[in-house]
C-alpha cells in the first residue's frame, strides 16, 4: 500500500467519524483544496511518462471519487441530523389564529344586478343605462303620462327646479325613451339602475333599484313577455317550477298592462318560492303602449312589443331573506359582511348564479 | 274604493260568494286590498280589565285606573264609579268613538288635571238598560275577550276595499264594479228602475255657468226642495255610511256621500235659504276668501272654478263647499247640485291649494257627464222618502254637449296583440256588457265608448279590455329564444363590472349610499361643482345631490366606528354629479379606509399608510388595464385630502385624470385614507390608447444588479430619478427598485439620499464587466443631469 493510498483510506475513516459540518468542511479541503492531498498527488505526476501518467490518474481519480461520495453522503446524513435537531425545537400551537386574510364584499344589488344580467344575456338582452337626473318629457310625456293626471301622483317625484322640468327619474322607464329614440328597432335590452321618489318608511326608501326590460321587433306578443318573465323568475330563484299570476292593471306607458305575482308559501319565517297558496306582488308589465312608441319615433304599425319593470332590492329580499329595504342602504359593516357577496362569486351560466 | 257584498247586491245579480267575487276582482284589474269585517258606530266598544285601580290624587270621588285593552301596555282612564275595582271586567270606550246616548265624541281630555285616554262604560250609555250607577260589570267568562269587540257584527259580512287605479273612474262607483263583474260572467246586472215624483215647485233660483277662459264647468244641474225635515239617516243608511269608512252626519249629507259611492256621481247639497239671489259658476278672482266644509280657510288664486252668488264664493267647483251655505239638522230648504268639472283644472286648483276630497279624486279622473240627472233623480228620491219635502224641476245649465267616441276597431288586433286567437263575437260580446256599442263595418267593427269611460282612446284600449276580462291566464307562454346578437355589457360596463370586483378583492366592503346628501357635509367635498338642490327633499339632511361619494362613505365609516369597528374599508361605484341636468354626472369609484386597532390586539405589522391607498389604487388600475408605466403620479390634489400626503394619478400625458389619494383632510376625519377612480376617464383612455399585447422575450442570458445611492434635494420626487434610469435603455433595464430614503447623520439638513437597485440584462448576450460598467456610468449621468442629484461615493 503506497503512502497515498494510505492516506486515502485514513481519510475515509475520518470522514466517516466527523461530528458535524464545520469537521466535515476542514477535511475535505485537507483532501479537495488546493493543497490537499488528491492535488499533491496529481503534482507527482510530472515525471511520468505517458503511459504511466494514464494509469496513476486513473488511480488518483478513482480514489477521487469515492472519497467524493463518502463525502456527499457524509454530508447530507448531518444536515439531516441537524434539520431534525431543529425541528425538534420548532414545536408550536397551531391553534394560534391564523394570519387575517382581507377580502372585501360586493352588496347583494350589485349581485342580483349581476345575477339579472346574466339571466337575460341567455335570451339575448343587453344593458343599457341612464341618467339620474331626467327631464319631465323622458320621465313622464313621453311615456303616455298626461300633464295634470292623478296617474303623476303614483310618483312622489323629487324635483330639481321651480318649474318641474328636471327631477329624478322617479322609474327606469326613461332609458326605454332614450334607447329607442337614439336606435333603430328590434330593441332587446334590459337597464338596472337607481331610481327616486319623495317616500320613506318602513318599506319605502327614497332611493331603490328598477330592473327596465324592452323588448320591440315585428311580432312580440303578450305570450312573448309571459315566457320571457317565467324564465326568469324560475332561473332567478332557480327552482324548476314556478307559481305566477298575471293580474290586470294599470300604467299610462303599457296597453295592456299587468301586475305580476309569484306563488310562495312560509316554512319557519321563512319565504319559499314556487309553492304554496300565497301570492306576492314582484312586478309590473305590459306590452308598450303606440303612444310611447311614436313618441321614440317607432312606427306602431310596424312594431310592437312588451316592457317591464321590476324593484331589484326586493328581488335581493326575497332570494337572500333580508327583511328590511331600509338597511339595503345603512351601510352596517355586519349587514355588509353578512349579506355581502365574495366578489370571485361571480354569477356566471356555465356555473350557475349562485354557490 | 270600499264596498260591501250587500251593497253590490243592490247591482249585481250573483250567486258567487264574497270569496269568489274577490278572486274575480282581483283577475280583471280591480285589486283588492283589504277584506275585513264592517264597521258599526258600536265597533270601537271593547272589553277591558282594570288591572288597579289608585286614588285620584286631586279627586276624592275619582279613581285613575289601569286598564288593559289587549295592547302591549296598560292605559290610563279616569273612572268617577264607585263600583270600579281592581279586576273589573266591562267595556271599554276608545277616543274617537261615539257615546250612543248622547252622540259626543270621546276625546282625550284632563279631569282635574290627570289625562283620560277614553272612558269605561255604563250601560245607560251605551243605550243597554236605563242604569246609569257604575260601571258595566262583565261576567267572568269575557276574561278571554279583553281587547276584543265587545258588540258582534250581525251579518258577519265584510268590507271589500280596492285599490282603482287611476284609469278607471267608473270604479269609484259601485255600480260600474257589479258592471265588470257583469261583463266577466258574474252575474246580471240589474237594470235601475225608473224614478218618477211630482215635481211641485218651480226652480226659481237664478243660476249661470259664466263664460270665463279654461271655465271648468260644463254642466250643472240642481233642483230645491223646501221644506224637508232633515234628521238622522235610517240605520239602512247609517250602516252604509258606516261601511264606508265615513261618519254618518244627517240624512242629507249621508245622501249625497250614498249616491257618490254607489253611482259614482258626485252631489252636493246648499242650504237654500243662505243662498243669496242667484247662482253664477265663474272663475275666482286673486283674493276672495272660501271657508271650506274642512274647517280651512282657503284664499283663492286668479281662475279658480267657484259656485258663487251674490255675496261670493259658496264652493269650490268639484272640490269641496263652503260652510256658509252648508246643510244643518235643523235645515229647511235645500238646493241639491249635480255638475260636471273637468277633470285636469279641477286637479290643478286642488292641487294649488292642497285639498283632497272624494268629489276632487273622482272629477279629476272623470265622471260620467250623463249621470248628471241620474244622479239628481236617485238623491232627491232619497231625500223624500226619509225627509219629505216638495221638490222643484231640475234645472240643467250646459254649455257642451258631450258625444260618446266612437273607435273604429280591427278585431285582428287583439290576436296580433295577446298571441291567442278570439272569436269576434267572444269580442263584442265582452264589449257590449261594459257598456260598449258595437256595429259592424265590413272587417272593422264600430265601437261607441260610454261616457263613463274617459280611458279609453284607442285601439289598444279595447284590447285590454278584452283580455281583461278574458283572464290572462288564457295567453299562452312562448319559450324565449337563446340567441344573442349583441354583447350583453359594452366596454364601459365591462370596466365597472371589473373596477366593483376588484376593490371587493382588496378587502373593501360595498356599499350604496344615498344620491343625495347633506348640503353642510357636501359643501366640503364639492371643490368647483356648483350645488344642485332638490326643491321638494325628504329632509335637509338630504337636501343635494352629492358632488362626491366622500361625505355619504364617511358619515357612515364614522357610525361604524360608533358600533366599534376600528378596522374598516368601504367603497362604493356610482354616480357623482357635477350640474342639474340630465346627464351631468360621472361615475366614481370611491375607498376609505381606516385602522384603528385595540390595545390587546396582536402586535400587527400592516400598519396603514398613503402607500398601503396607493397599492390598492395602483392595483385596481393595473386590474383595469392600465400598465404601471403608463401613469404618472403628481402630488395636486383637492382641498379635502391632505396636503402632503395625498397626490393624483394621471396618463403619462397628463391628459387623463384617473383617480386621486391619500389621506382625508384631518379637519373632516381623522387617520382615513381614501382614493377616487374615475371610470369614464379610465375608459376614454382606453379607447384612445387600445394596444395590443407585444409577444414576451425571455432572456436566458446572465441578469445583474448594481446599486446607486444618490444624493438630491429633500423636495425631489423619487419618481424623477427612477424616469431617469428608464429612458436609457428599455431592453437593458429590466427593473429598478428604490430600497432606501434616508435623511439624516452624515447627510446635509437640505438632502437626502435616495438608494436604488437597478436590474440589468440584455436579451441577446450576457454583458462583462465593461457593458456593465458602461450602463452604469450612463445611469449615473442621467440621473445627476436630469435631476440635479449626486452619487454619494
Amino acid at each position: 500500500m503506497s503512502e497515498f493510498e494510505k492516506n486515502i483510506s485514513e481519510y475515509k475513516e475520518k470522514i466517516n467519524n466527523s461530528k458535524d459540518l464545520k469537521e466535515l468542511l476542514s477535511i475535505s479541503s485537507e483532501i479537495f483544496g488546493k493543497n490537499g492531498i488528491i492535488n499533491l498527488e496529481f503534482k507527482k505526476m510530472s515525471s511520468l511518462s505517458a503511459d504511466e501518467k494514464k494509469i496513476f490518474a486513473a488511480n488518483i481519480n478513482k480514489a477521487k471519487k469515492e472519497l467524493s461520495d463518502i463525502y456527499k453522503e457524509k454530508n447530507s446524513e448531518i444536515l439531516d441530523k441537524d434539520i431534525i435537531e431543529k425541528i425538534k425545537k420548532e414545536k408550536i400551537d397551531i391553534t394560534l389564529p391564523e394570519k387575517e386574510f382581507k377580502i372585501g364584499k360586493v352588496h347583494p344589488v350589485s349581485q342580483v344586478i349581476d345575477e339579472i344580467s346574466c339571466i337575460f344575456s341567455e335570451i339575448g338582452f343587453s344593458v343599457e343605462e341612464g341618467p339620474d337626473v331626467e327631464n319631465e318629457y323622458n320621465n313622464f310625456t313621453a311615456l303616455n303620462t298626461p300633464e295634470n293626471h292623478p296617474a303623476k301622483d303614483m310618483h312622489d317625484t323629487f324635483y330639481l327646479d321651480k318649474d318641474m322640468k328636471t327631477l329624478l327619474r322617479t322609474h327606469t322607464s326613461p332609458v326605454q325613451v332614450r334607447t329607442m329614440i337614439k336606435g333603430k328597432p328590434p330593441f332587446k335590452i334590459i337597464a338596472p339602475g337607481r331610481t327616486y321618489r319623495s317616500d320613506s318608511d318602513q318599506t319605502h326608501t327614497p332611493m331603490f333599484h328598477q330592473l327596465e326590460g324592452l323588448h320591440i321587433d315585428k311580432d312580440i306578443n303578450m305570450g312573448h313577455l309571459k315566457g320571457c318573465l317565467n324564465y326568469f323568475i324560475k332561473e332567478f330563484f332557480e327552482v324548476d317550477k314556478i307559481k305566477m299570476r298575471f293580474r290586470p292593471s294599470h300604467f299610462p306607458f303599457t296597453e295592456p298592462s299587468a301586475e305580476v305575482d309569484i306563488g310562495y308559501r312560509l316554512e319557519n319565517n321563512k319565504i319559499i318560492i314556487g309553492e304554496g297558496d300565497k301570492w306576492l306582488e314582484i312586478l309590473g308589465c305590459g306590452m308598450v303602449h303606440p303612444n310611447v312608441l311614436k313618441n321614440c319615433k317607432v312606427d306602431p304599425s310596424k312594431f310592437q312589443g312588451f316592457a317591464f319593470g321590476i324593484g331589484i332590492d326586493r328581488l335581493a329580499m326575497l332570494k337572500y331573506g333580508i327583511n328590511d329595504l331600509r338597511s339595503f342602504f345603512e351601510c352596517d359593516y355586519r349587514w355588509l359582511n353578512y349579506y355581502g357577496f365574495d366578489p370571485l362569486d361571480v354569477p356566471t351560466n356555465y356555473r350557475g348564479l349562485s354557490r | 274604493m270600499k264596498f260591501t257584498k250587500d251593497w253590490l247586491n243592490d247591482h249585481l245579480k250573483t250567486k258567487k260568494s264574497e270569496q269568489q267575487i274577490i278572486e274575480k276582482l282581483n283577475g280583471i284589474g280591480l285589486e283588492v286590498e283589504k277584506v275585513e269585517p264592517i264597521k258599526n258606530e258600536l265597533s270601537d266598544f271593547i272589553v277591558a280589565k282594570i288591572i288597579k285601580t289608585n286614588k285620584h290624587p286631586n279627586a276624592d270621588r275619582l279613581k285613575l285606573c289601569d286598564v288593559d285593552i289587549g295592547g302591549k301596555a296598560t292605559i290610563k282612564v279616569v273612572c268617577g264609579a264607585p263600583n270600579a275595582q281592581d279586576g273589573l271586567v266591562t267595556i271599554y270606550a276608545p277616543p274617537g268613538s261615539i257615546i250612543p246616548k248622547n252622540g259626543m265624541k270621546l276625546e282625550v281630555s284632563k279631569i282635574r288635571g290627570e289625562t283620560s285616554y277614553g272612558m269605561l262604560c255604563s250601560e245607560s250609555e251605551l243605550k243597554l238598560s236605563n242604569e246609569s250607577e257604575g260601571i258595566i260589570e262583565l261576567s267572568k267568562k269575557f276574561n278571554h275577550s279583553i281587547g276584543k269587540q265587545y258588540f258582534k257584527n250581525k251579518n258577519n259580512s265584510n268590507v271589500i276595499e280596492l285599490s282603482i287605479t287611476p284609469n278607471r273612474p267608473d270604479c269609484l262607483g259601485i255600480r260600474g264594479i257589479a258592471r265588470d263583474l257583469f261583463a266577466s260572467g258574474y252575474g246580471e246586472l240589474k237594470e235601475i228602475k225608473d224614478i218618477k215624483f211630482k215635481k211641485t215647485l218651480k226652480h226659481y233660483l237664478k243660476v249661470k255657468i259664466e263664460k270665463n277662459k279654461n271655465q271648468a264647468c260644463s254642466i250643472f244641474g240642481s233642483c230645491l226642495i223646501k221644506n224637508i225635515k232633515n234628521k238622522e239617516s235610517p240605520s239602512w243608511l247609517k250602516e252604509r255610511i258606516l261601511a264606508l269608512g265615513l261618519r254618518p252626519i244627517s240624512a242629507v249629507v249621508d245622501i249625497t256621500n250614498y249616491v257618490m259611492f254607489d253611482l259614482n256621481r258626485p252631489l252636493h247639497a246648499y242650504d237654500l235659504d243662505k243662498i243669496k239671489n242667484s247662482i253664477t259658476i265663474r272663475n275666482s278672482k286673486n283674493g276672495e276668501i272660501l271657508k271650506a266644509l274642512d274647517n280651512k280657510t282657503y284664499t283663492l288664486k286668479e281662475n279658480m272654478c267657484v259656485i258663487a252668488d251674490d255675496e261670493g264664493p259658496l264652493g269650490l267647483g268639484g272640490i269641496i263647499g263652503g260652510i256658509r251655505s252648508g246643510t244643518e239638522l235643523d235645515t229647511k230648504n235645500v238646493l241639491i247640485e249635480s255638475a260636471y268639472f273637468d277633470p285636469g283644472i279641477t286637479r290643478k286648483t286642488a292641487k294649488l291649494l292642497e285639498i283632497n276630497s272624494d268629489a276632487k279624486f273622482r272629477f279629476e279622473r272623470g265622471i260620467d257627464p250623463q249621470s248628471v240627472k241620474d244622479g239628481l233623480l236617485m238623491a232627491v228620491k232619497l231625500i223624500v222618502e226619509i225627509c219629505g219635502g216638495e221638490v222643484s224641476n231640475f234645472d240643467i245649465q250646459e254649455t257642451i254637449k258631450y258625444k260618446k267616441k266612437i273607435i273604429k276597431f280591427d278585431p285582428k288586433l287583439v290576436s296580433k296583440t295577446i298571441g291567442i286567437d278570439v272569436k269576434e263575437k267572444n269580442i263584442t260580446n265582452i264589449l257590449n256588457k261594459l257598456g260598449f256599442e258595437t256595429k259592424k263595418k265590413n272587417k272593422i267593427i264600430e265601437i261607441k265608448i260610454p261616457l263613463w269611460r274617459p280611458d279609453i282612446y284607442g285601439e289598444i284600449d279595447l284590447v285590454e279590455e278584452i283580455i281583461r276580462i278574458l283572464g290572462f291566464e288564457k295567453v299562452k307562454s312562448i319559450e324565449p329564444e337563446k340567441v344573442r346578437t349583441k354583447p350583453t355589457l359594452n366596454f364601459y360596463q365591462k370596466h365597472f363590472h371589473l373596477a366593483q370586483r376588484s376593490v371587493a378583492s382588496k378587502g373593501y366592503y360595498e356599499t350604496i349610499t344615498w344620491s343625495f346628501s347633506d348640503e353642510r357635509f357636501n359643501d366640503k367635498f364639492k371643490e368647483d361643482f356648483e350645488t344642485i338642490r332638490i326643491i321638494n327633499p325628504i329632509s335637509s339632511e338630504l337636501g343635494v345631490l352629492r358632488n362626491s361619494l366622500y361625505p355619504n362613505l364617511i358619515y357612515y365609516m364614522e357610525k361604524n366606528l360608533n358600533r366599534g369597528f376600528g378596522d374598516q374599508s368601504l367603497f362604493e361605484i356610482g354616480p357623482v354629479f357635477t350640474g342639474n341636468k340630465p346627464g351631468d354626472q360621472i361615475t366614481v369609484v370611491c375607498g376609505i379606509k381606516k385602522k384603528l386597532y385595540d390595545e390587546e390586539d396582536f402586535k400587527r405589522e400592516d400598519h396603514l399608510d398613503v402607500f398601503e391607498i396607493k397599492k390598492d389604487l395602483i392595483q385596481t388600475l393595473v386590474e383595469l388595464g392600465i400598465d404601471k408605466n403608463e401613469i404618472l403620479v403628481e402630488d395636486k390634489s383637492p382641498s379635502y385630502y391632505h396636503p402632503g400626503i395625498s397626490g393624483s394619478i394621471l396618463s403619462k400625458d397628463g391628459k387623463y385624470l384617473f383617480g386621486y389619494f391619500g389621506q382625508i383632510h384631518p379637519k373632516i376625519t381623522l387617520e382615513s385614507y381614501g382614493f377616487e377612480i374615475f371610470l369614464e376617464n379610465l375608459v376614454n383612455f382606453k379607447n384612445h390608447n387600445k394596444k395590443n399585447k407585444e409577444s414576451l422575450i425571455l432572456s436566458d442570458y446572465q441578469k445583474s444588479n448594481r446599486d446607486f445611492a444618490f444624493l438630491v434635494n429633500k423636495d425631489t420626487k423619487s419618481q424623477l430619478l427612477v424616469d431617469a434610469i428608464k429612458t436609457i435603455d428599455k431592453s437593458l433595464i429590466k427593473n429598478i427598485k428604490i430600497f432606501d430614503v434616508y435623511e439624516g447623520k452624515n447627510i446635509p439638513s437640505d438632502k437626502k439620499s435616495i438608494a436604488i437597485k437597478v436590474t440589468i440584462q440584455s436579451d441577446t448576450k450576457t454583458l462583462d464587466e465593461n457593458d456593465l460598467s458602461e450602463v452604469s456610468n450612463r445611469i449615473i449621468k442621467s440621473v445627476e443631469e436630469q435631476t440635479g442629484a449626486k452619487l454619494r461615493s
